[in-house]
């Protein structure tokens, strides 16, 4: 009787135990979890902390001004000079190009999918423009190179084939996934009662698409069109390749010049580590950080929003 | 009248629609002529000898094995680092983050960690992984930024893998006494699997083709050898392409063409896989 009592005790004060052992596995285990879901946010501040240390520093050498408005990059002449002017205006140029070819583009193509379509061409043509999203950059630069720089020579008359506006053609290409994603199911979202509201009234269907779908869904095609901007800016390898590389401050889009990423990129190799020229670049790195960041941010407050409109 | 008008009505919806459809073969056509010219070009180049040879005459003649051996190791690499951790922050959003502020501002920075410039990164690993870590130009720093690169990627997926999962399933699990570790663990992952297996495989196919971040932490054009230890600088298929397409003069176009293919057919195929077994594990679940 009391052996089996105490037999009864001593198990339950073993399952007590191995119990508060699982638990303490169990917290273990949870908190491993918890700081992995924080590594996003770390290693976003990471980058942000990083560029802000390496590339604020800058600006003891040469003044804000100096840098954002000077148009002179000399970074190993003496004295050095850095002025981020030609990448910036570059930068620029290129951006609004793509965006100015992909957008109607873009958007033509997403009303098409999403309103008019047959259901067997849209499965057909989007995993088309997924795998357009899944070349690599360089092979888009490489074909910038081969094909279609010498055609934009020839076709502008112009001395050299790269150029602002080869890259702005292979940019707006490269921003067209996403335009058309984003665009797409911002017009899918619009309630069918939208739709056939106009039909009652007698409205064509392309007269629905223009009057009530594309207003119904503007926020979201302008989100689309932020995000494939953020795209253009932020691309790297293809204007590396194919804008030219000049360093003055470019007049024309048919001139040769170098978008900021194209700066950093062809500059990193050369530059002594903590010296003015990697500070520059760690600056210019900043300002497209900060600007990317801006374009994301606005987009997705923007997307949140739309969905909110039409959620009931 | 009447008809007329409705006539011009019909018209302008043709031409309209007739604008919307050339929009679409404007997008759809130069992506396969594109991929169909690499191919084409590509193709006559593409031997035993030029997929298992190193490189000889500074790239001129010989293979690109280096590259593809170096390609292959960072994709590895990226994996490594970065799955298990897309995996277990996507637990922790889905199965034991709260809806509060800290929940918002880690999804937030998921966001915008997918839209920070590839360069950006390319610098981040340098500051960090190459100088601060002392890890130097090598493959294990190319591998941590590419895989800092591909964490959106590999957390969005498993989070999407994990919420698809039934909530049926869970409760079953939790309602039989299993602990919430136990149930994640036994009922939630292998569920998740393909969808997660899909995350994996974009993010080593988006670490293949990758150019500007591995430009900035080690990858080089010419190496005597493989490789042989993650310390050690590599050569990559996607910077082989970058050198000898825009850096070294007199390299014939067919060795150009054919580093292209070999980047676009790995890149591409690891893409294709991904949209299958997504397709796959999409039609067994209905």
């Amino acid at each position: 009787m009391k052996q089996a009592a105490l037999a009864t005790t001593a198990e339950a004060s073993l399952e007590k135990v191995l119990r508060r052992r699982w638990r303490w596995g169990e917290k273990f285990i949870e908190s491993g979890i918890f700081l992995n879901g924080l590594l996003a946010i770390v290693v976003l501040l990471g980058v942000l902390v990083l560029l802000l240390r390496e590339g604020l520093p800058i600006f003891l050498y040469t003044s804000p001004w100096e840098f954002f408005l000077g148009t002179k990059w000399y970074p190993v002449s003496e004295p050095p000079t850095f002025g981020i002017m030609p990448f910036f205006v570059a930068t620029l140029m290129v951006t609004m190009v793509a965006t100015a070819i992909a957008v109607p583009i873009g958007v033509g193509c997403a009303a098409y999918l999403a309103e008019v379509a047959p259901a067997r061409i849209r499965e057909t043509v989007k995993p088309i423009i997924e795998l357009l999203a899944g070349i690599p950059s360089v092979v888009m630069g490489f074909i910038g190179l081969m094909l279609l720089s010498p055609l934009v020579q020839s076709m502008f008359n112009l001395d050299t084939g790269l150029c602002g506006l080869t890259a702005a053609i292979m940019l707006s290409m490269m921003s067209l996934p996403i335009i058309v994603s984003v665009s797409e199911d911002a017009l899918r979202a619009v309630p069918d009662e939208f739709k056939e509201a106009a039909y009652a009234l007698g409205a064509t269907q392309w007269e629905t698409i223009r009057h009530v779908c594309i207003p119904a869904a503007l926020s979201g095609i302008a989100a689309a069109v932020m995000l494939g901007v953020g795209r253009a800016i932020g691309e790297t390898m293809t204007v590396l390749m194919v804008a030219g590389g000049a360093l003055a401050v470019p007049y024309s889009p048919t001139e040769p010049m170098m978008p900021m990423t194209a700066a950093i990129a062809s500059g990193i190799g050369n530059a002594v580590r903590g010296g003015l020229q990697y500070q520059a670049l760690f600056a210019i790195g900043l300002i497209l950080f900060i600007v990317t960041l801006s374009v994301n941010l606005i987009a997705d407050r923007v997307l949140e929003r739309q969905k909110r409109k039409f959620a009931r | 009248m009447r008809t007329q008008a409705m006539l011009s009505r019909q018209l302008s919806q043709r031409t309209a629609f007739g604008l919307l459809i050339l929009a679409t073969i404007i997008v759809v056509v130069p992506i396969l002529f594109l991929i169909l010219y690499i191919v084409i070009n590509g193709a006559g180049t593409i031997s035993w000898e030029f997929l298992t040879l190193p490189p000889s005459q500074a790239g001129k003649a010989g293979g690109i094995f280096p590259a593809i051996v170096g390609t292959f190791y960072l994709m590895v690499g990226t994996l490594l680092f970065s799955l298990p951790i897309g995996v277990l922050a996507g637990i922790y959003l889905t199965e034991y983050a709260r809806d509060n502020w800290l929940t918002r501002l880690i999804n937030m920075a998921i966001l915008n960690l997918a839209g920070v410039p590839s360069i950006v990164y390319g610098l981040f690993g340098l500051g960090v992984f190459v100088l601060a870590f002392g890890f130097g130009l090598s493959l294990l720093a190319a591998s941590l930024t590419l895989a800092c690169q591909a964490l959106a990627m590999t957390i969005t997926t498993s989070r999407e893998a994990i919420l698809a999962v039934p909530r049926e399933y869970k409760e079953g699990s939790l309602a039989i006494g299993a602990t919430k570790w136990q149930t994640v663990r036994h009922i939630v992952l292998p569920q998740a699997l393909p969808g997660i297996i899909t995350g994996a495989i974009l993010a080593m196919s988006r670490a293949a083709g990758e150019t500007a971040p591995i430009l900035v932490v080690g990858a080089a054009f010419l190496l005597p050898g493989l490789p042989q230890s993650p310390l050690d600088q590599f050569m990559a298929l996607p910077y082989h392409l970058y050198t000898v397409a825009a850096h070294i003069p007199g390299i014939s176009r067919s060795t150009m063409w054919g580093v292209a293919l070999v980047l676009l057919v790995v890149v591409l195929s690891f893409n294709i896989l991904a949209t299958v077994i997504r397709l796959r594990a999409r039609q067994r679940r209905v």
